[in-house]
């Protein structure tokens, strides 16, 4: 991230990436950068894998013009590389909701734009939305790194804040949908780990008005994150504090003030909470945040250099990217590491 | 010198009501009039000590449940359950009253001036110097008295006579007295007429004074009338029901 | 003779080369079957309830004890049971009742599912190692938190908790009242859960004076028949609880028959000496899910929104409508009582035929608060033929936040699960309140075997949890992802909603 909004282009990240070839398998990776749609920056980037152009794509047309305007759609520019098989062929929609349409919403757009999402990753005719905010962009695929990129052409965008995530899957190997980063309006998140969690905070989140449809556990972090910080209105810190909570022991040795509210969040939030091991790293347009399981069972470097700040799951990455870093640390469990741009 | 506190009720909800009276009770209170009652539930709920408490409007269901000591005097109708599973104080009701007056009531007195509703002292019980009474000045409605498990159910019939049915349905302590005459198609199985004896008589004599001395009445007709009273057929109606595997 | 004698259920026999003539199996059956007939013990198996009391004392091992030792002729339709059912209710024309749980032969869910363990995408916890937490909270959650940063940094908490009862390890103890076990057996379960962190429940038979000592750690419980009720007892428990229904005996009230009202029964019950204590089927202050809200707010307003209530139901059909009616009074926790739960006595035609396994019923009631979207606004506790940690486990994943204890409880503490409570002589000292029988039972030493109890299967649920990479028992409640169906129909799978081996 840089807290400027000075862009860079995606080779860096390209490069950053592939020094970590080792923790993947060749079977996804993938890329978000906010900033990438200046000239569109109102509009909601909605990227789509579809099946099948000619089949699956009258539906979805037809569903966002019932909720707004198609201000512009295209094919996302894609070289062909070769060892990666497109399976899908990657669409981009500049999207706006019409917000007479949820007259009940305190955020009409948002909400129609993520009940969009939901409705047509869950009627599964072919296309699945898998990028949905305003100037951002998720460019994913399965292969290694660098074929992704070269795939997407990735050094062609610019961007002030990017995320990449090189994979390893055991659950749905070479499914595009499942590579990281997943999205969900203002949030992306990329993942290391395995939340064992996964099934109490899907059917929480399922609860409240979100559908997983990905088939992975990732997914469901980018939907809490959007509870918490959007719906519920909490701090981003106290956000990551829901998600992985300090144990009971720390909270009793607190103070009685926060211990209180602290024993309030573990309460109210006992079904967000995340366990198993796991790295997360999480962005919006203005925020970037960094925190590991409270065992600290995955690996997180951070990285800062002037105005940039980098979060990895390894040193080299961030040297790669940038050779003259300042400073390296890691943070402790369950602590969030958080970047933000200048407003 | 008698401490007297003031509360206006209207609009308050009955917990903020409730703390307020708590509050008076604690600070020594002999009686608290409440004015503009209009549905609060739960007047007097769990309430102990002494004061006497005077509601004025109507309040709502279970008024003085749980109630252990303090007198509670409506100055109009009560809704359902007033006096619910109550230990010991009284409840006195210048109007009538709803459904399941009393239930459950282990002590203390629910007077009724007027009528009362459906299921009037159903399941009151008694132990030891705990002894419930629901007087009813008017009349009562069916399954007077259902599951009776002790104490005295008086009801005197004001009103006209009483002709509720199922009297007394799986009663099995205690007992239902009814001035006048009851006909036997409204007793319920399980219950059964046994004649008020002289001594009866005499032990209901001081709580019909009570009644009428509490409603400005005049007792002397009352005393002396005829009463049914109605009593459970076994004490123990379960027995010859069950067998053992 | 048109029925004559049956056979005997069970057969004593005495080796005459092991008996020594103690004479302590005479002293110790309550039922007589043993007597002295010169230098010999005779028997008569008749008696019998095999309770195993002779057989824990004996000092030879000398006496061996045979179930149906006379069989019928088989047959799959017309059972044993069946055809002495018949012959009973030939002969007296009543209802049979019939002690502890469900004793029909339907499949047991729990042993139609497994759990789930860690291998090589994430590492298992050893529980020496981390920690893993289990504390519970039961109550009232809000569905969201106010938490505002102030200008010097502080968190400020700007929506109150209601209170939540804080419980070490998601076992409790359930609600067995003063009259159906002794006071021993009360004391002695209120003890280990003081000494284990968790809370046992009064039962519907008041507060005995001698239990003042744990009362925080004992859920009173407010039923039918209001017994032992008053604002003092209801102040002095941790909880409240409303018992609507029992698992043993969906819809209908119970019956302490005056036999067993001795003395401090009547005093804890507030009843007349040996008089029938009877409960209602219904409460008579409830006739609908709004009357329940207002007995919840009763309970509350009484005790000054001090106290947790609870509302335990039966699991019936609907349990899952009737469980969201509940969660959304101000009710604290729906406790779900299944059809396998335990009783001293109930119709055999209710204890057998009416109700559902609790595994359908935690998962369709956990469902139908998500659906809701009001899951973990409230607490759900499960009851009813819980044996041992992997089914906590289960009923966990399934859905609940902590389960009831109650046969288990008592096995601890010698029970042998003879059936014959409602006898009233148990020679445990447990289901009883004859004095000579209730003094066999110490209780220090059965507190400690439940506290045991409850430590064991607290280290297990460690384990279990370690082993599935969870930390924290909260992110195991309705994590049904870490369980899979063995032989179970695909619509029981659906409605228990796991996956089935393999899958
Ligand atoms: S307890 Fe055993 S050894 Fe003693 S008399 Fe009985 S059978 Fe014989
Ligand atoms: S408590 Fe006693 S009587 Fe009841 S089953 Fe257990 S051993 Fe038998």
């Amino acid at each position: 991230m840089d807290r400027k909004r000075r862009t860079m282009d995606g080779s860096g990240i390209r490069q950053a990436l592939s020094m970590m070839n080792e923790r993947g398998s060749g079977e996804g990776a993938g890329y978000v950068a906010y900033g990438v749609y200046p000239d569109y920056r109102d509009c909601y980037a909605l990227h789509v894998f579809f099946d099948n152009v000619r089949e699956n794509k009258d539906v979805v047309d037809a569903t966002l013009e019932q909720w707004g305007t198609i201000e512009h759609d295209e094919a996302i520019p894609t070289y062909d590389q070769p060892n990666l098989r497109a399976v899908h062929t990657p669409w981009r929609y500049f999207f706006k909701p019409d917000p007479s349409l949820a007259p009940a919403s305190t955020s009409p757009e948002d909400d129609i734009v993520s009940a969009l999402v939901m409705r047509v990753n869950t009627a599964r005719r072919g296309a699945l939305i898998f990028s949905s905010g305003k100037n951002v962009g998720v460019f994913k695929a399965g292969g290694w790194p660098e074929e992704v990129a070269d795939f997407y052409r990735i050094e062609d965008y610019e961007g002030y804040t990017w995320l990449a995530h090189n994979r390893y899957p055991t659950n749905t190997p070479g499914w595009w949908g499942g590579a990281h980063p997943f999205n969900l309006l203002g949030w992306s998140v990329v993942h290391n780990g395995e939340i064992t969690s996964y099934g109490t905070n899907r059917r929480y989140i399922e609860s409240l008005g979100y559908t997983c449809t990905m088939y992975t556990d990732t997914e469901v972090v980018a939907y809490l994150i959007d509870l918490l910080v959007r719906r519920h209105g909490l701090d981003l810190d106290l956000a990551v504090r829901a998600l992985a909570p300090p144990f009971w022991e720390e909270i009793d040795r607190m103070p009685e003030a926060e211990r209180e509210w602290n024993r309030a969040l573990r309460l109210t939030y006992a079904p967000a909470m995340m366990n198993g091991p796991f790295a997360i790293v999480a962005a919006d347009a203005d925020t970037m945040v960094g925190f590991t399981d409270r065992s600290k069972l995955r690996p997180m470097v951070v990285g800062e250099c002037a105005d940039r700040l980098y979060i990895s799951s390894e040193e080299a990455a961030i040297r790669a990217m940038e050779p003259k870093v300042e400073s390296i640390t890691m943070p402790a469990a369950g602590e969030p590491v958080i970047g933000r741009v200048a407003p | 010198m008698a401490k007297q506190v003031a509360i206006d009720g209207k609009g308050v909800h009955y917990t903020p009501l409730n703390q307020q009276i708590r509050k008076a009770v604690a600070d020594g209170a002999d009686e608290i009039v409440i004015s503009n009652i209009l549905g609060q539930r739960f007047i007097g709920d769990g309430l102990r000590g002494n004061v006497t408490i005077q509601l004025y409007g109507v309040p709502g269901g279970d008024l003085a449940m749980f109630m252990s000591g303090p007198t509670i005097i409506v100055h109009g109708n009560a809704e359902h359950a007033p006096g619910n599973t109550m230990d010991a104080g009284k409840v006195v009701i210048h109007g009538n009253a709803g459904d399941a007056v009393a239930h459950s009531m282990r002590g203390g007195k629910v007077f009724v001036r007027g009528d009362i509703g459906y299921r009037g002292g159903i399941h009151m019980k008694q132990y030891e110097d705990h002894y419930p009474i629901l007087v009813v000045g008017g009349t009562a409605q069916a399954y007077l008295g259902e599951s009776l498990a002790g104490g005295l159910l008086l009801v005197l019939g004001l009103n006209g006579p009483v002709q509720a049915r199922e009297i007394g349905s799986g009663i099995h302590g205690g007992e239902i007295i009814i001035r006048g005459d009851v006909d036997d198609a409204c007793l319920a199985t399980g219950a059964t007429k046994v004649p008020l004896t002289e001594e009866d008589r005499m032990r209901i004599a001081p709580v019909i004074r009570e009644f009428a001395d509490d409603f400005g009445l005049d007792p002397e007709p009352l005393t002396g009338a005829k009463y049914t009273r109605i009593v459970p057929a076994s004490a123990r109606p379960f027995v010859g029901k069950y067998t053992w595997e | 003779m048109t029925i004559g004698s049956l056979p005997s259920r069970y057969r004593i026999s005495i080796d005459p080369v092991r008996c020594m003539e103690c004479e302590r199996c005479i002293e110790n059956c309550p039922y007589g079957v043993f007597r002295r007939d010169g230098d010999r013990i005779l028997v008569n198996s008749r008696n019998c309830t095999a309770c195993h009391r002779c057989i824990a004392c004996c000092p030879r091992d000398a006496i061996s004890l045979e179930e149906h030792p006379c069989d019928y002729r088989s047959h799959p339709i017309w059972t044993r049971e069946a055809r002495e059912a018949i012959y009973n209710q030939a002969r007296t024309g009543r209802i049979i009742l019939a002690g502890m749980g469900n004793a029909l032969d339907y499949p047991v869910i729990f042993d139609r599912l497994v759990l789930d363990a860690c291998q090589v995408t994430n590492p298992s916890l050893d529980p020496l190692r981390e920690p893993i937490e289990l504390r519970t909270h039961i109550g009232k959650k809000l569905a969201k938190l106010d938490l505002r940063r102030r200008e010097n940094g502080d968190i400020e908490l700007r929506t109150a908790l209601t209170p939540n009862l804080r419980v070490e390890t998601p076992i409790m103890i359930g609600h067995m009242s003063y009259g159906a076990i002794s006071l021993n057996a009360q004391m002695a379960m209120a003890r280990a859960a003081k000494e284990t962190g968790t809370f046992m429940g009064t039962g519907e038979g008041g507060l005995h004076s001698a239990l003042y000592p744990y009362q925080d750690r004992m859920i009173v419980q407010v039923a039918s028949g209001r017994f032992g009720v008053n604002i003092d007892y209801l102040e002095r428990g941790a909880a409240i609880e409303i018992k609507i229904g029992q698992g043993a005996k969906p819809g209908i009230g119970g019956h302490l028959p005056g036999e067993k009202v001795c003395e401090e029964v009547s005093r804890t019950r507030m009843i007349p000496l040996g008089s029938d204590a009877i409960s209602p089927a219904p409460h008579h202050d409830i006739y609908s899910i709004e009357d329940l809200a207002q007995l919840v707010r009763a309970l509350k307003e009484a005790t000054e929104w001090k106290k947790p209530v609870f509302v335990k139901i039966a699991a019936v059909h609907n349990v899952a409508a009737i469980a969201a009616g509940i969660a959304r009074s101000p009710a604290d926790a729906v406790v779900i009582d299944g059809f396998r739960g335990g009783t001293g006595a109930a119709p055999r035609v209710f204890r057998d035929h009416v109700g559902i396994p609790i595994e359908a019923a935690v998962a369709s009631v956990d469902k139908k608060l998500r659906d809701q979207g009001i899951r973990n606004e409230v607490s759900v506790i499960a009851s009813g033929g819980i044996r041992g940690s992997a089914d906590v486990a289960k009923t966990i994943a399934l859905g609940a936040d902590a389960v009831y204890i109650g046969t288990a409880a008592l096995v601890a503490m010698g029970c042998r699960v003879c059936g014959n409570c409602y006898r009233g002589l148990c020679p445990w000292g447990i289901a009883t309140q004859r004095p000579d029988l209730v003094q066999r039972l110490n209780p220090d030493a059965a507190s400690e075997q439940v506290a045991n109890l409850i430590r064991a299967w607290t280290l297990e649920l460690a384990e279990l949890l370690g082993a599935a990479g969870i930390n924290s028992i909260e992110s195991l409640r309705g994590n049904r992802d870490r369980l899979r169906g063995y032989m179970l129909d695909e619509s029981l799978m659906q409605v228990l909603d796991v996956r089935q081996v393999g899958a």
